[in-house]
């Protein structure tokens, strides 16, 4: 199966809740739908669902229209934030319900509700009532519920936002090995850089109800194409300095100043903003080209496996991400290196000019 | 401010507790120093919140003792024991103001007006709020709000501890940076005892000195931050501290080597030696982070299948199996990405020894 949004437009009232989206989905295609809260990312979820009707657009199954088609007709599975369950039915039948709704024999239920149960390691629970069981395995189920019936179109609205941590990081293992193993078209939304890399496949990065960029997630993580992508997909956010490029240096406020090298090679004099995430700042110097910048601890962020240093530097907050768990005293001086290959240059429009793995273009076209 | 203890202090919500499995708090003896900042970190129903409101006063444990300062305060009711508390939810008076609302503890007390003003515009200057004395609280955001239900916790100069319970839950993700920050700045200027309730690791390990972790109603473990990360001393610490959590094998022990189905792992001598002693299940324990993971075959390096790798940006979760037991590597980026089969290295110095899931140390 193939699915297309076409040119759609959704306005609801006075707000432009999505605007001018052109997607073409394949079956067994994972695809992440990265942005921010209320990006429209649920918004295009109930579009694709057919929930809701586009304002403007088509949307096209195998080239056929149906945006007009009620969702009852669609083999659709959507799994939502919340978890979402019949509170007076047992686990077993919870699940069962997409089937019996179907018709299929009672052979048929009973051997894939037991075959999806265990997909989700929920096989001992069958007899139980939702309200009996943690959060986790509330999801859990309803997301048994979506994957039995093998809908086409398997739909994820951020469905593990609702969940502790290390729930999280469980239902993310298990699902990732699922979506293998399905022929659908997965669409999945988060906010989360982390979650969409995980899941990998390709990504449609969205800000304000409109595309900003598509294409493989690990392409989109390694070169996004404005400074807006960048801080969407950057979590610590990416920290940004502002340059001056005269000649074959850059100049940063503050003082330093660097050659341009590598991929910033040949980049043409004018203001600049330069950025890096913050697992490319250190507090060691790993290379014999790396920059110094002096600056305050803020707060130190830990999470878990790793400390978040928030770091006051010429009027820039900058965050600094390091290996394991570590203790830094508010208001103390902090040494932070960078090397400058590792800098995304973006020009005045917020384009990206060059990369770490994509060097500067010299176009005298432009 | 005080220090609070409690002793051998169990909890049931039944009236006649049969079993352990009755208790949502099984027995806990610990002391919480004067101008600690602690928190309470665990997973939902470990029993957190019941631990918070014996310290507090809202709940009368059915077994042991609580004393502050070392007078015994168990069957004392809160507002006598000097508490002040900050829910999950803001908990204010909307129509007053800022002001107001601030002085309305000290007010309460009958602390006199001149008093109050200076309080009140010290702990608004604390937290920011100086430019919104006036403003009714009722117009302002959520971090804002919480700020006041803290800054009414901090007016009163005889608070003995201030206790949160999940304070940033309603707060946007970009703003609890800044409140994360302006609550260790409290401590580090008032030098108040605080204990924090929650069952985020970030929160938990970014906002206290020691943290305490909490497990199905035992504490596991108090440890600084960084003791959590490096030296778990209960499984579940290992587990619920750090992601992906700590890999664990079961293993058996000849000398200082640890035996895992053919698989060799050297120990250090020391833990070899009180594991050889020890009777029950063991485990090697080594986090992600430490567990070496290599593409080709190196000196010592125990050959593995992969299973999977995610690319995570930054580094990479490479999952093996070994020897049936699967476990993560986390692989800096710049590092070479193995193909079918893996070398893992164990590093002594992070290979753990757990015993029935505790330490072995």
């Amino acid at each position: 199966m193939s699915l297309s949004l076409e040119r759609i437009d959704k306005v609801v009232g006075r707000e432009i809740h999505l605007k001018d989206i052109n997607l073409d989905l394949e079956s067994g295609s994972r695809n992440v739908i990265l942005g921010r809260t209320l990006a429209g990312k649920t918004s295009l979820l109930r579009i694709m669902a057919g929930i809701d009707r586009p304002t403007r657009g088509k949307i096209l199954i195998d080239d056929k229209d149906v945006t007009g088609v009620s969702v009852r007709k669609r083999s659709i599975a959507m799994v939502y934030q919340q978890f979402i369950n019949y509170p007076s039915l047992t686990v077993y039948k919870n699940i069962a319900s997409p089937l019996k709704i179907a018709g299929a024999k009672k052979e048929e239920i009973d051997r894939r509700v037991r075959e999806t149960a265990e997909m989700l390691h929920i096989e001992n629970l069958l007899a139980r009532l939702p309200a009996e069981l943690s959060g986790g395995q509330q999801q859990r189920i309803a997301i048994a519920r979506a994957l039995v019936k093998n809908a086409e179109l398997l739909l994820m609205d951020e469905p593990l936002v609702n969940l502790d941590y290390k729930l999280r990081e469980e239902l993310r293992i298990d699902l990732q090995e699922i979506f293998e193993r399905r022929e659908a078209i997965v669409v999945y939304t988060t906010t989360e850089p982390a979650e969409a890399l995980m899941l990998g496949g390709n990504i449609v990065v969205i800000d304000e109800g409109r595309i900003l960029q598509t294409g493989t997630t690990s392409e989109v993580y390694r070169n996004p194409s404005t400074t807006k992508v960048a801080e969407i997909f950057s979590d610590p956010p990416i920290n940004y300095l502002s340059g001056s490029v005269q000649g074959e240096r850059v100049h940063f406020a503050g003082g330093v100043e660097l050659a341009l090298v590598d991929h910033m090679q040949g980049v043409s004099p004018g203001p600049y903003t330069f950025g890096v995430r913050s697992n490319h700042l250190t507090l060691s110097q790993t290379s014999n080209e790396d920059t110094v910048l002096r600056g305050t601890v803020e707060l130190a962020e830990i999470n878990g496996s790793e400390t978040f240093i928030h770091v006051q530097y010429d009027n820039t907050r900058l965050v600094v991400q390091e290996d394991g768990v570590h203790h830094y005293r508010i208001g103390s001086k902090i040494s932070i290196f960078v090397n400058p290959g590792r800098f995304f240059v973006y020009d005045t429009d917020n384009k990206l000019v060059a990369s770490p793995t994509r060097a500067y273009i010299t176009n005298s076209l432009q | 401010m005080a220090q609070i203890e409690l002793r051998d202090v169990a909890h049931s919500y039944y009236a006649n507790p049969k079993d352990e499995s009755d208790y949502a708090i099984k027995r806990i003896h610990d002391q919480w120093e004067d101008g600690g900042a602690y928190a309470l970190l665990g997973p939902s129903g470990c029993g957190k919140t019941t631990l918070l409101n014996i310290i507090s006063g809202l709940l009368t444990p059915s077994q042991g003792s609580v004393f502050y300062d070392g007078t015994d305060v168990t069957e004392l009711p809160p507002e006598k024991r000097n508490i002040a508390q900050v829910f999950q939810f803001p908990v204010l008076y909307d129509t007053m103001s800022v002001f107001n609302n601030l002085a309305f503890p000290l007010r309460n007390r009958g602390v006199g007006e001149k008093e109050v003003k200076k309080r009140v515009l010290e702990v608004a200057e604390i937290l920011d709020l100086s430019p919104f004395l006036n403003k009714r609280a009722a117009g302002l955001a959520a971090d804002a709000k919480q700020k006041i239900s803290l800054g009414r916790g901090l007016v009163r100069s005889d608070v003995a501890a201030i206790l949160f319970d999940e304070p940033l839950t309603v707060i946007d993700p970009h703003l609890k940076w800044n409140l994360r920050r302006k609550l260790k700045e409290v401590h580090e200027q008032l030098k108040l005892t605080l204990i924090y309730v929650t069952h985020d690791q970030v929160e938990a390990l970014t906002f206290a000195d020691q943290v305490m972790i909490m497990y199905e109603g035992e504490l596991v473990q108090t440890g600084t931050p960084q003791e959590l990360f490096e030296n778990p001393k209960h499984k579940f610490v290992g587990y619920f501290i750090g992601s992906p959590g700590m890999n664990f094998l079961p293993c058996t022990l000849e000398g200082n080597i640890a035996q895992i189905n053919g698989a060799f792992i050297e120990l250090d001598d020391e833990t070899a030696v009180l594991g050889n002693k020890i009777k029950g299940k063991l485990e090697i324990g080594i986090r992600p982070m430490f567990l070496e993971c290599h593409a080709a075959s190196v000196a010592g390096g125990i050959a593995t299948r992969v299973k999977a790798v995610e690319d995570q940006g930054n580094f990479k979760i490479v999952t093996v199996t070994l020897a049936g037991h699967t476990l993560r590597a986390r692989l800096p980026e710049d590092q070479a990405v193995p193909g079918n089969e893996a070398w893992l290295r164990f590093p002594i110095q992070w290979t753990k020894l757990f015993a029935d899931g505790r330490l072995v140390k």
